[in-house]
């Protein structure tokens, strides 16, 4: 049986997790537990602490807290760079309930919007004050115990965000795989490309082979030529009930192509 | 067993119920308020049969910890219609035959009336897209979609009894 | 928006477009309590104090269990009571012992030897479905891993793993005598030997699942009257009332089934494993039991729709004529037969498909994997082969360089043609669709091709024919654990037999109906029968000539079209007719079409004018044959359970040939044997004839002696 406990802010909840209670933020994963029986765990630990469900600018940033969801990143003019992120996200229902702390523990398939945060260098920031960038977060998430309270995302006019998921089901299904890139804005030399795919391995990952192919590239189809031809390096897909891990290594480029040439004339 | 009390507004009614810690919504509407119109295809959130609206948003029952609801108001297909007269929604879905077995379909029609709410002349693309987390295995949705469409032209959501949110 | 298109100019004559219901817009009714959330599924019950039974469930595809150990799980709060495999009344069963066909090979709860993945081995009743599931993750089973064999053709190597110890040769046992389903019609080796081309090839569909959007399930209370009432979303409440009385060995009486409001079931209701579970749990507790799949469960132990492998040879003309077709088949059972054995037979009758092909061979094999047990879903044992064959259509089309519409149209079916399960086709429509389909896809056809009819040339000369046929023994239950035998139907050293053109052996007689209202039209029941109702004999090696269509053979547009009905074709007026003939020979399968020919191997009577040809040996024991259908109800009921039943007691004419006759009556029910008797035991006195409708008090093998009535049809 699962015990179910509420703190007053996000401290407080953080000190009471044990390696057999979970925080409960919007449910989309853990109430699924719930339901299917999950032994690991037999607390919930919440809290209505505002502080989680902000979003604000901040400096060169915008802070979103861990309990923020799909549809209010959607809906609020600071985060609007993110929006095709969370609108990858599960269906309406789904977006009413999942949270950007949540996403980022998600397993594959799942993640789409913590794909996105990767490729932002987004930093994840625990209620002990510690702070670490997405990767190095996404990297060390099954052994890394505490709680989320935000994530930062840097902002830059310089930059914009693309981002694509695939599906077989349209318009919600299952990534196959996700892609979101940080690209410079205007011209037609690539520089500073951050790339990120999510259902491409056991968390969202960086392609960081193509991302140095990328640099200096021109964006079209022989520019792109040489980081198609690595992408693949660094991810590691497998294979699942909508796709083989072969089959993602073969469509990853040609998506990713599809994206970049897309957003040509930007 | 201990039991956890939990108050909210269940379509316009105040509603009590002692409730398993850890219950989800869609056991406590069911076999704690006797509420059977959303059913359990998945309890984990796939399906989209269990759709409620909760002060007006569409959320998936099963996966919502009951209570979590404290206090808000819950919308439920009960709510459609009164009595012998149905709201413009359940009849378009009568006319347009957009249900065969009808088990998806009370999570349809709460997917569809909080569009309608919100955007009483959706596009049929934003019609797809609001019920995109709603599965149906016997139409192929596209009676359902004309049936949402055709709601929205004989004015949908104004039988659905808005307002509770 | 969907639209759908009526092409009333098509067969316009056979259609009364003036009828009240029949054509018109209907609401469905049940409609309303769909969109208001009121349709009473099975789940939408409420009980007082309802108890929830979960399944403890295998990790492994093979394994036998050593040790079970309940005994963390009983301490457990809102446990009321753990179900075991000892705790099943009659823990044995095949759903299709309901209607007398295969053995049981299946246990609710699985006591010794897992044989797929998720098989139950225990359950547990709990005051909450956490409970339950809490409960279930501490109980602890001791399996010692077996080898599993997952793939068709790796099941039927002589060294597989023994998935099913019910049928030790990984296959589902035909007739009593075959490894697999025969389909012989023509001679199929000597028209390849004439064919232009040879074309081959494999196919293969892999498992699908229905996912109802409803899951499986049922819920099960004590009722008044001492009996139990279930709820149940089951897509055939009596096979789940029969099954659920069999397991439980519990008169069906005692059992108040309520269905008939189904979330979606698309075939994967009809595995009756829920209701028994669930009453099973309300007898052990004396409250209210729902037991019931949740969406993992529904995906993984789910029955689905199983995979089948097709292989495919055809013999072609360069004109595009298919002049012979042999079939290879293997369908994945997963670990028990459930439908799949049914499936089979289902789909040789559908060969060759919709094409009028003169020389066919099928060999269909059911094959036991440790994969999840397979069942119906929408058109099974139709829409695998299906696929094949429209697949090998346009191979055959790209070899021969044809048109793949204009092959079709070539080979396509008609009315009056002669199908090779030997009964004539009627209301063929496949050239209209066809022409249909190309002119929408703005496909060019030939003017010659675009004046077919379905209702012109069918059943002219050799279409009407059942030409004479070779038959063969190959294939033998138990024949593939000591050797490699081909799987493939043809030419495997000399033929055994041959059952000539025209044969009268083939005639069967429909059941009389049951009630006057229910009488089909004559034409529409029993096989063509030769002009002499004999046997004549040349059941030796030699080989006919095959029947190889002379190229323009179909006469396109020769004749005007005839009203369906009244067929043109001068063949099909020989077929049964309801005046009374000298008695035929018997011919007890229920699926006699698809009967193995080779049964047939009885030498050849000294008189080939002899009236009743299989009248061997066998026929001394008062056995008197059937005479042909009559419409009169009453004519053949037997009095029910007296001596007057010893008539209806001759073994089937599959088991005739091994096993003597018992003359004696079916003993009295309350004495049958256990219902687990397989069908090795004793045919003889176990007889039952399912073309006899309505034998009261008579044992059904393998039935449990509290299903009330019998066979009903």
């Amino acid at each position: 049986m699962v015990s179910v406990e509420s703190y007053a802010n996000a401290r407080e909840a953080a000190a009471a997790l044990t390696p057999t209670a979970r925080y409960l933020g919007g449910g989309t994963l853990l109430m699924r537990a719930v339901n299917y029986g999950d032994q690991s765990f037999d607390r919930l630990v919440r809290s209505p602490d505002p502080a989680l469900r902000m979003i604000q600018r901040e400096g060169d940033g915008v802070v979103i807290g861990a309990g923020v969801r799909m549809v209010d990143v959607i809906n609020h003019a600071d985060t609007a760079f993110l929006s095709a992120a969370a609108r990858g996200v599960g269906g309406p229902a789904v977006r009413n309930a999942a949270t950007v702390g949540g996403n980022l523990l998600a397993p594959h398939p799942y993640g789409d919007f913590a794909t996105a945060l990767l490729a932002m260098e987004a930093s994840v920031h625990m209620a002990d004050g510690t702070a670490h960038p997405v990767e190095a977060f996404l990297a060390a998430r099954d052994s890394m115990p505490g709680l989320i309270t935000h994530v930062r995302v840097p902002v830059s006019q310089a930059s914009r965000l693309l981002f694509m998921k695939v599906s077989r089901v349209k318009p919600k299904g299952v990534s196959l795989l996700s892609i979101a890139a940080s690209v410079p804005r205007g011209g037609s030399r690539l520089s500073g490309v951050r790339l990120a795919f999510g259902a491409m391995g056991p968390t969202p990952l960086r392609a960081k082979a193509a991302e140095a192919a990328l640099e200096g590239a021109n964006l079209d189809e022989a520019g792109l030529a040489p980081a198609l031809s690595v992408v693949n390096e660094g991810l590691a897909p497998a294979d699942d009930a909508l796709a083989s891990a072969w089959y993602r290594r073969e469509v990853a480029p040609v998506y990713l192509k599809r994206m970049l040439l897309e957003a040509r004339g930007w | 067993m201990v039991k956890t009390p939990v108050r909210f507004t269940l379509n316009g009614q105040e509603t009590g119920l002692f409730i398993d810690e850890a219950a989800n919504l869609l056991e406590a509407l069911r076999r704690g308020a006797g509420d059977l119109t959303p059913k359990q295809g998945c309890a984990q959130g796939t399906c989209g049969t269990c759709t409620v609206l909760i002060d007006g948003e569409p959320r998936l029952s099963c996966i919502t910890l009951a209570q979590s609801v404290e206090g808000t108001h819950v919308e439920t297909t009960a709510s459609l219609g009164r009595g012998e007269m149905l709201a413009p929604l359940q009849q378009a879905f009568i006319d347009g035959f957009a249900a065969q077995c009808g088990f998806c379909t009370p999570g349809m029609l709460m997917a569809a009336t909080a569009l309608l709410r919100r955007n009483p002349n959706p596009s049929r693309d934003e019609v797809i897209e609001a019920i995109s987390g709603n599965l149906c295995r016997c139409t192929g949705y596209e009676p359902i979609v004309d049936a949402i469409l055709e709601a929205a032209r004989s004015g949908g959501a104004a039988g659905t009894r808005a307002g509770h949110g | 928006m969907t639209t759908i298109e009526f092409r009333k100019d098509l067969f316009a004559d056979e259609r009364d477009d003036n009828l009240n219901e029949i054509g018109k817009p209907k609401l469905r009714q049940d409609i309303v309590g769909h969109v208001t959330g009121r349709s009473p599924y099975y789940d939408d019950h409420l009980f007082e104090g309802l108890l929830h039974m979960r399944c403890v469930r295998s990790p492994h595809h093979h394994a036998r269990i050593r040790a079970i150990d309940y005994t963390r799980a009983e301490a457990m709060p809102g446990v009321v009571r753990i179900v075991r495999p000892q705790d099943v009344p009659h823990n044995i069963n095949t759903l299709l012992s309901l209607i007398n066909f295969g053995r049981d090979d299946e246990a609710l709860l699985q006591p010794d030897k897992v044989a797929y993945k998720g098989e139950p081995v225990a359950a547990v009743i709990a005051t909450s479905e956490r409970a339950a599931r809490d409960a279930v993750a501490a109980i602890t089973v001791d399996y010692e891993v077996l080898a599993h064999v997952l793939d068709l053709d790796a099941a039927l190597a002589p060294d597989a793993p023994i998935v099913n110890e019910t049928y030790p040769n990984n296959t589902f046992d035909y007739h009593e005598r075959f490894d697999h389903q025969k389909l012989r019609f023509g001679d199929v080796d000597a028209a390849f030997a004439q064919a232009d081309h040879i074309v081959e090839d494999s196919y293969q569909m892999s498992p699908i699942e229905q996912a109802p959007l409803e899951t499986c399930g049922a819920i099960a209370a004590p009722e008044t009257n001492d009996r139990y009432v279930c709820y149940t979303g089951t897509q055939a409440l009596f096979f789940s009332l029969g099954t659920t009385a069999k397991l439980l060995d519990m008169a069906s009486s005692r059992l108040h089934f309520i269905g008939g409001t189904v979330g979606g079931g698309f075939g994967g209701k009809v595995d009756s494993l829920h209701e028994p579970l669930a009453v099973l749990g309300a007898m052990l507790t004396g409250a209210p039991v729902k037991f019931c799949f949740d969406r993992e469960e529904e995906m993984q132990v789910g029955a689905p729709r199983g995979a089948e492998r097709w292989h495919i040879k055809d013999g072609v003309m360069n004109d595009g004529r298919i002049v012979a077709r042999a079939f290879t088949g293997l369908f994945d059972a997963g670990a028990y037969t459930r439908l799949s054995s049914y499936a089979i037979v289902k789909a040789t009758g559908h060969l060759p498909g919709p094409y009028t092909i003169p020389n066919i061979a099928s060999n269909v094999y059911c094959v036991y994997t440790n994969r999840t047990p397979a069942t119906a879903m929408r058109g099974f044992g139709i829409t695998g082969v299906d696929f094949a064959i429209e697949c090998h259509m346009d191979q055959v089309a790209e070899r021969v360089g044809a048109d793949p519409i204009e092959l079709r149209l070539i080979n396509a079916y008609r009315d009056g043609d002669m199908k090779a399960h030997r009964r004539s086709a009627k209301n063929t429509a496949l050239i209209e669709c066809c022409q249909v389909a190309a002119q929408k896809a703005q496909w060019a056809l030939s003017p010659q091709m675009a004046a077919l009819s379905s209702l012109q040339g069918g059943g002219e000369g050799w279409r009407a024919q059942i030409p004479a046929t070779p038959t063969d023994a190959v294939g033998q239950i138990g024949e593939r654990r000591r050797q490699t035998v081909p799987l493939e139907p043809g030419q495997h050293g000399a033929p055994a037999g041959q059952v000539p053109a025209g044969q009268a052996g083939e005639t069967v007689h429909a059941a009389p109906p049951q009630r006057e209202d229910m009488q089909v039209a004559p034409e529409r029941i029993g096989h063509r029968t030769a002009a002499t109702p004999g046997y004549p004999a040349s059941p030796g090696p030699q080989r006919s000539t095959p029947v190889v269509p002379p190229a323009h053979a179909p006469a396109y547009a020769s004749a005007s079209p005839s009203p369906r009905g009244t067929p043109a074709a001068p063949a099909t007026r020989t077929f049964a007719s309801p005046t009374p003939q000298p008695p035929p020979p018997l011919q007890a399968s229920p699926a006699p079409a698809l009967q193995d020919l080779s049964l047939q191997r009885q030498p050849p009577p000294s008189s080939p004018s002899s009236s009743s040809p299989s009248s061997s040996p066998l026929r001394t024991t008062g056995y008197q044959p059937l005479p042909p259908y009559q419409p009169q109800p009453a004519h053949h009921r037997p009095a029910a359970g007296g001596p007057g039943t010893s008539a209806s007691n001759a073994p089937a004419a599959s088991t005739a040939s091994t096993t003597p006759p018992s003359p004696a009556p079916s003993p009295p029910p309350s004495t049958a044997s256990p219902p687990t008797a397989p069908s090795g035991d004793g045919p003889a006195s176990d007889a039952y004839r399912p073309e006899q409708p309505f034998q009261r008090g008579v044992k059904r093998p393998g039935v449990s002696r509290f299903i009330s009535g019998t066979r009903r049809r």
